[in-house]
Formats: structure tokens, C-alpha cells, sequence
């Protein structure tokens, strides 16, 4: 039964992703060419849709979104590029209007902050575990001279007592 | 050793001025980048017919209202505001300027008949001119001086004190 569940498990997998590429085709064509469309949405994907809580306008099925998009097809139409589109939203919105920060001046942090806070972290912990290691080998106590002699005399007089 | 014991309340101390920081900002206030520069000229079809432009305004303090017949009730309660503060300037050469936003055009001639509108008012297409001025929502209101530069802009409705004052600062600038 083995290679029979696993060919029915594949073909449950790969039918719908069969049946979505062949659906998704003439969709594509009904809002303009495939290009145009992809351009646009990847422009669109980099805009905070303003009226909504962390989506994008390309996802946002909000009024003010839908318009967003249809002047960024209009602005990617008259032949701008996608950092021209990106400084218009900028110089009206703001830089809100940018899901992610760009990277220069005080914004750097953000993109800093957290690779340096986990090499900080990093060392922290290494450092604290060596320290416990360590620890845990200078805690083996010295051994009292006197009394190890007392062991190493108790330990020959047995030997002596058994041997006669 | 005692310093470094001072070490560990002392790392709370960015913490706290952190958030000390944003707590006290509020997160919802976006600045626009519009305030003090030059407002985008506008082309605007009138209901009650003809067309209007920011451009040919140049030299009258504008007062730009966004609103919309669905928005309830802050664009209810200043609207008659707007009108009193337009009959009150008009003839110290301040325009008040309505733009409908999202609107369907019959609501927004049942609003403009209720508070009794005789500045000129029309619909945005598109969103166009919204989108021009950073709108996020309705009510929106830019103060425009006689250079065509935005002096103020405010979000939500207006009150009558600082309609009295903002008109105040621009109509001074003559």
C-alpha cells in the first residue's frame, strides 16, 4: 500500500497547483498585461495602505487602496520608475507610507540594532558559560596535605595487614 | 564589584527613556510633509457647475475642506462651521473649498442642501486630489496662504477656535 499513498498524496498535492496555473492565466490577462500587473503589484506591495493596520496597498481592499493602485498602473503607464513612484507617495504620506524603513540616516538602526543585539547577546552568553565551566573546575577543592596523608598511611597499614 | 552591580540598573535607563519617549508620542499623529511647502495645484468640477483651480486662487488664503456625506458625524459638526466662517471672510477675499470624497453624488447634494453650502464644492474622481494632499481620511482641513503654501493642516473636525485662529494667521498675511 505504501507507494500507492504516496502517489495519491502527490497528485492531491500537484492537481490543484496544476489547476491554479492553468485558471490563473486568463486572469492575469483581464486587468492588463501580465508585466504591467506585476510591476504595479510590486510597487503597490511596498505602500502602507494609510486607512488600514499593517497591510499593504497592494492587499488592502479598501476604497482609498483601490485608488492608490490604479494611479500607481497610471504612473507605471506613463513610463515612471518605481523609486519616482515610491518619493511621490513619499513627499504626500510621508514616510509611513513605506512598509519597510529606508535604509539611511536614523532608520539604520532598525536594520542594525537587531544583528548587533544578537552578536552582543551572543558574546554574553558565551562568556557567562565559560565562566560557569570554569567554575565548576576550580570548585574541585584542594585536598588537605595532611589529610591525604592519613589516607596513604591508613592505605599501607591495610595492605600490611592483609599481606600477613 | 560595586560598579558593576550599578551596571544592571543603570541598563534600565535607555529603557526608560525609551519609553518614556513613546509614550508620550502619539502614534496616530503622522506629520504630513505638505505643512510649509508649496500646496499641489488642483483642477475641480463644481457641482453647481464650472471648474475651479488652486492656481487661479493664487493670492486668496484658501481654506481646503475634504469631506464626505458618509462620514458621521465629524464632517456634521464642523460643516456648518465652514459656511459660517466663508459668509463671515468672503468678503476679506478667503475662499473656502470643499472636495466630496468617495461619495455617491446625490448623498453629497442631500448634505450640501442640509447645511445650506454656497462655497464651492465638488467631487474628487479617482481620489486623485486626496491622494495629492496625503488625505487618510475625512474630515480634512488645509489652511493655504496667499503664496499657495500650506500653513496648517488639520485632521478631524474643525473646531470654532481653531478655525477662528488659523483663519486669523491667514488672512494677517496680507
Amino acid at each position: 500500500m505504501g507507494w500507492r499513498a504516496v502517489a495519491l498524496v502527490g497528485w492531491v498535492l500537484v492537481i490543484p497547483w496544476i489547476a491554479a496555473a492553468v485558471l490563473d492565466l486568463p486572469m492575469a490577462d483581464a486587468a492588463g498585461p501580465p508585466d504591467l500587473e506585476d510591476k504595479v503589484r510590486a510597487i503597490a506591495s511596498e505602500l502602507r495602505c494609510v486607512v488600514c493596520q499593517n497591510l499593504s496597498v497592494a492587499d488592502s481592499p479598501s476604497e482609498l487602496a483601490k485608488e492608490m493602485r490604479n494611479l500607481v498602473r497610471e504612473l507605471v503607464e506613463q513610463g515612471r520608475s518605481r523609486e519616482e513612484i515610491l518619493a511621490y507617495f513619499v513627499s504626500r504620506y510621508g514616510e509611513f507610507v513605506l512598509l519597510s524603513p529606508t535604509k539611511r540616516g536614523f532608520n539604520l538602526l532598525v536594520w542594525v540594532l537587531p544583528f548587533l543585539a544578537l552578536i552582543v547577546g551572543g558574546c554574553g552568553v558565551y562568556l557567562v558559560a565559560r565562566r560557569w565551566t570554569e567554575g565548576r573546575e576550580a570548585a574541585v577543592p584542594a585536598v588537605d596535605p595532611a589529610y591525604a596523608e592519613r589516607v596513604r598511611r591508613e592505605l599501607r597499614e591495610r595492605e600490611r595487614l592483609s599481606d600477613s | 564589584m560595586s560598579w558593576k552591580k550599578a551596571l544592571i540598573p543603570l541598563a534600565s535607563v535607555p529603557v526608560i527613556l525609551l519609553l518614556a519617549y513613546g509614550f508620550r508620542t502619539d502614534p496616530k499623529a503622522i506629520p504630513s510633509p505638505l505643512v510649509r511647502k508649496a500646496a499641489p495645484n488642483f483642477r475641480l468640477t463644481i457641482f453647481d457647475g464650472g471648474e475651479l483651480s488652486l492656481e487661479a486662487l493664487r493670492g486668496k488664503p484658501v481654506v481646503l475642506n475634504f469631506w464626505a456625506s458618509w462620514c458621521f458625524p465629524a464632517c456634521y459638526e464642523e460643516a456648518p462651521l465652514l459656511e459660517s466662517t466663508w459668509r463671515k471672510h468672503k468678503d476679506q477675499g478667503l475662499m473656502v473649498v470643499g472636495v466630496d470624497v468617495q461619495d455617491k453624488e446625490a448623498n453629497a447634494r442631500e448634505f450640501m442642501r442640509r447645511f445650506n453650502f454656497t462655497f464651492p464644492n465638488g467631487p474628487d474622481p479617482g481620489s486623485k486630489i486626496s491622494i495629492d494632499y496625503g488625505v487618510y481620511g475625512v474630515p480634512e482641513t488645509f489652511f493655504i496662504d496667499r503664496e499657495g503654501r500650506i500653513t496648517y493642516k488639520h485632521v478631524g473636525a474643525v473646531t470654532p477656535a481653531l478655525m477662528e485662529e488659523q483663519v486669523k494667521v491667514l488672512l494677517k498675511g496680507s
